[in-house]
């Protein structure tokens, strides 16, 4: 294993280790963190795989001291990374709004715990995925990704990079403890078969009026020079103008932060991954992400062995959300079902887009939602027809 | 076919790395679908600890075990925890100098511990269950397990490893003989 970046081949591997992997593979050579089960894995592999790629790991103070270290890593050219749980997710909010603001890419896992607080620290959740959204305060936008698998942990942790690179946003690996915890088996590409979106640097040489936040392109994106290069780059949380200066007024205010959110929006396309199953036909349209959307596969192909038209939309992105595919989908489906170990967030999401009943499958968390649940509420629509939507269901 | 595995004692038996690795002859050397779960209790050493793998030949979509056709068993209080969970018709295997099984029950034994121990290091007795379960089960090649314990372990700790796992197997074909001539005598 030693020096070796990617570990192509194929593995048993642990949910976090392959995360970790997966940041490795990604070109991440940053990690400053503070274990929190159950993404403490992730910290603990990369303590040893940084050092052997020419990487550094440091194991800061507190969560806050950990995602400003990632930012200014990142500031200064590296790919980095952070990884926690809730109540560490919670304490990073505060600069995520400033990586946002200051269009610093970094990665965020957060392996999701039974909460709110301290909560059920071995146990899963789902619960962070509305704060992954609207967690800092003011306007801005993200992406986030929920794996359901090992498999997932690295992929889409490659993605997260990739994502946070290209459009200069964090970006959130909303994993969940099961999906954390499980060890299954993992497949690592060759090392050029790695995708690799760049970050768009300047096309000007140092010294010649570069304006690090002057918009060039119809993606919104401004080239980035890094800290030490030569080029004069002047990062601040306050609303900056062009040149990255300070300036209080109301219209660069307005034009900044719209063109954060626009940012996103407008290159939504290139960030939004979801999965179909059985979807074709589906009267019947289960929603879900992450590890309960395992659950959800499973009550989906014994709803169809019944012969009920149910079929399965995995979000894979839950930010930005696939607001196209689910209006698609309102055009065939009768009733919509949300599935989420959280007591309702992504279902809010859902109502947005849908004028079909809304039925939830919910648990506060502390045990992954087994089938069973799923198949009922699949069922009770079914046989009762849509009057029975719009209903909760608590699958505890 | 989707088969449930638990294996369980306490602390420093090794299970969760028993498991690891029948998990990883599943997945990776058969090219079957296998997921690996653990659970254990606060201690480093002397608390319960179970490893919990499903084999399915299709993807697997619940990960956890929910009621084993097979049991690996331990310790006295991973038997009492989960013998009421198995299958009607599992495979039960217990270490049998620290499991004392119901009088109506019929499991397979093995003097796991001891036989590490005659080994040089009781702490192979999780490899030694292993080669017992692969020869008793037929659900896994031999080769498969052997392949994952060179793939899996520092390269200095594979032959006392591959010798604890062989044990364990030909222990259970001289109890095959021993059974198969009992009925007679």
């Amino acid at each position: 294993m030693k020096g070796r970046g990617v570990l192509t081949g194929v593995h048993f591997m642990h949910g976090d280790h392959a995360c970790a992997e997966g940041a490795i593979a990604a070109g991440c050579r940053f990690f400053a963190g503070y274990p929190i089960t159950p993404s403490t894995e992730i910290a603990e592999r990369l303590a040893q795989r940084l050092p052997e790629v020419g990487g550094v790991f440091i194991q800061m103070e507190d969560e806050i001291a950990s995602i400003v270290a990632v930012i200014g890593a990142s500031a200064a050219g590296a790919r980095a990374m952070t990884a926690t749980s809730g109540p560490g997710f919670s304490l990073m909010m505060e600069s995520i709004g400033l990586a946002a603001m200051m269009e610093i890419p970094c990665v965020i896992v957060d392996v999701q715990r039974g909460s709110p607080s301290t909560g059920l620290p071995t146990l899963p959740g789902q619960a962070d995925v509305m704060q992954a959204r609207w967690g800092s305060h003011g306007d801005y936008e993200i992406a986030a990704y929920a794996p359901w698998s090992p498999q997932e942990m690295f992929d889409l942790t490659i993605l997260a990079f990739n994502v946070a690179d290209r459009f200069r946003i964090p970006v959130m690996v909303m994993a969940d403890e099961v999906v954390g915890h499980m060890v299954e088996r993992v497949v690592i590409p060759p090392e050029d078969q790695i995708p690799r979106w760049e970050r768009k640097r300047p096309r000007y040489p140092a010294g010649d009026g570069f304006r690090p936040f002057a918009i060039e392109d119809e993606d919104l994106v401004p080239p980035m020079a890094h800290a030490g290069e030569g080029y004069r780059v002047h990062f601040t949380g306050l609303t900056h103008d062009e040149r990255g200066y300070p300036d209080m007024s109301a219209e660069t205010h307005h034009r900044l932060v719209s063109r954060l959110v626009e940012k996103v929006r407008r290159n939504a396309s290139q960030m939004i991954r979801y999965d179909a199953y059985a979807l074709d036909d589906a009267k019947i349209v289960v929603i879900s992400y992450g590890c309960t959307a395992r659950s959800a596969r499973r009550a989906v192909a014994d709803a169809r062995r019944m012969g009920i038209p149910a079929g399965l939309l995995r979000l894979i992105s839950l930010w930005p959300f696939p607001a196209d595919v689910v209006r698609e989908l309102a055009r065939q489906a009768e009733v919509f079902i949300v599935a989420e170990m959280n007591l309702g967030q992504m279902i809010c999401e859902v109502e947005r887009y849908v004028s079909q009943p809304v039925k939830g499958v919910f648990h506060a968390g502390g045990a992954m939602i087994p089938p069973d649940p799923i198949l009922q509420a699949i069922r009770e629509v079914a046989f009762h027809g849509s009057r029975a939507g719009g209903g909760k269901t608590s699958a505890g | 076919m989707r088969k449930e595995i638990r294996i369980a004692g306490f602390g420093g038996q090794g299970v969760v790395l028993a498991g690891y690795i029948l998990g990883k002859a599943f997945a990776v050397y058969e090219g079957l679908e296998a997921v690996m779960t653990q659970s254990y209790g606060p201690e480093a050493r002397g608390g319960s600890s179970s490893s919990n793998v499903v084999v399915s030949d299709e993807p697997i979509d619940y990960p956890f075990v929910l009621e084993p056709d097979v049991l690996i068993l331990l310790s006295q209080e991973a038997y009492t925890r989960f013998r009421p969970t198995a299958k009607p018709d599992a495979l039960i295997i217990i270490e049998e100098d620290l499991v004392q099984p119901w009088p109506e029950d019929r499991p397979l034994r093995i003097p796991a511990t001891r036989l590490a121990e005659e080994l040089g290091r009781r702490i192979v007795a999780n490899m030694v269950i292993l080669g017992f379960f692969t020869a008793v089960s037929g659900l896994v090649k031999r080769e498969s397990v052997e392949k994952a314990i060179e793939t899996t372990l520092a390269p200095r700790l594979v032959p006392l490893n591959r010798r604890a796992f062989a044990t364990g197997y030909e222990y259970a074909q001289s109890l095959a003989v021993a059974s198969y001539r009992s009925p007679s005598a």
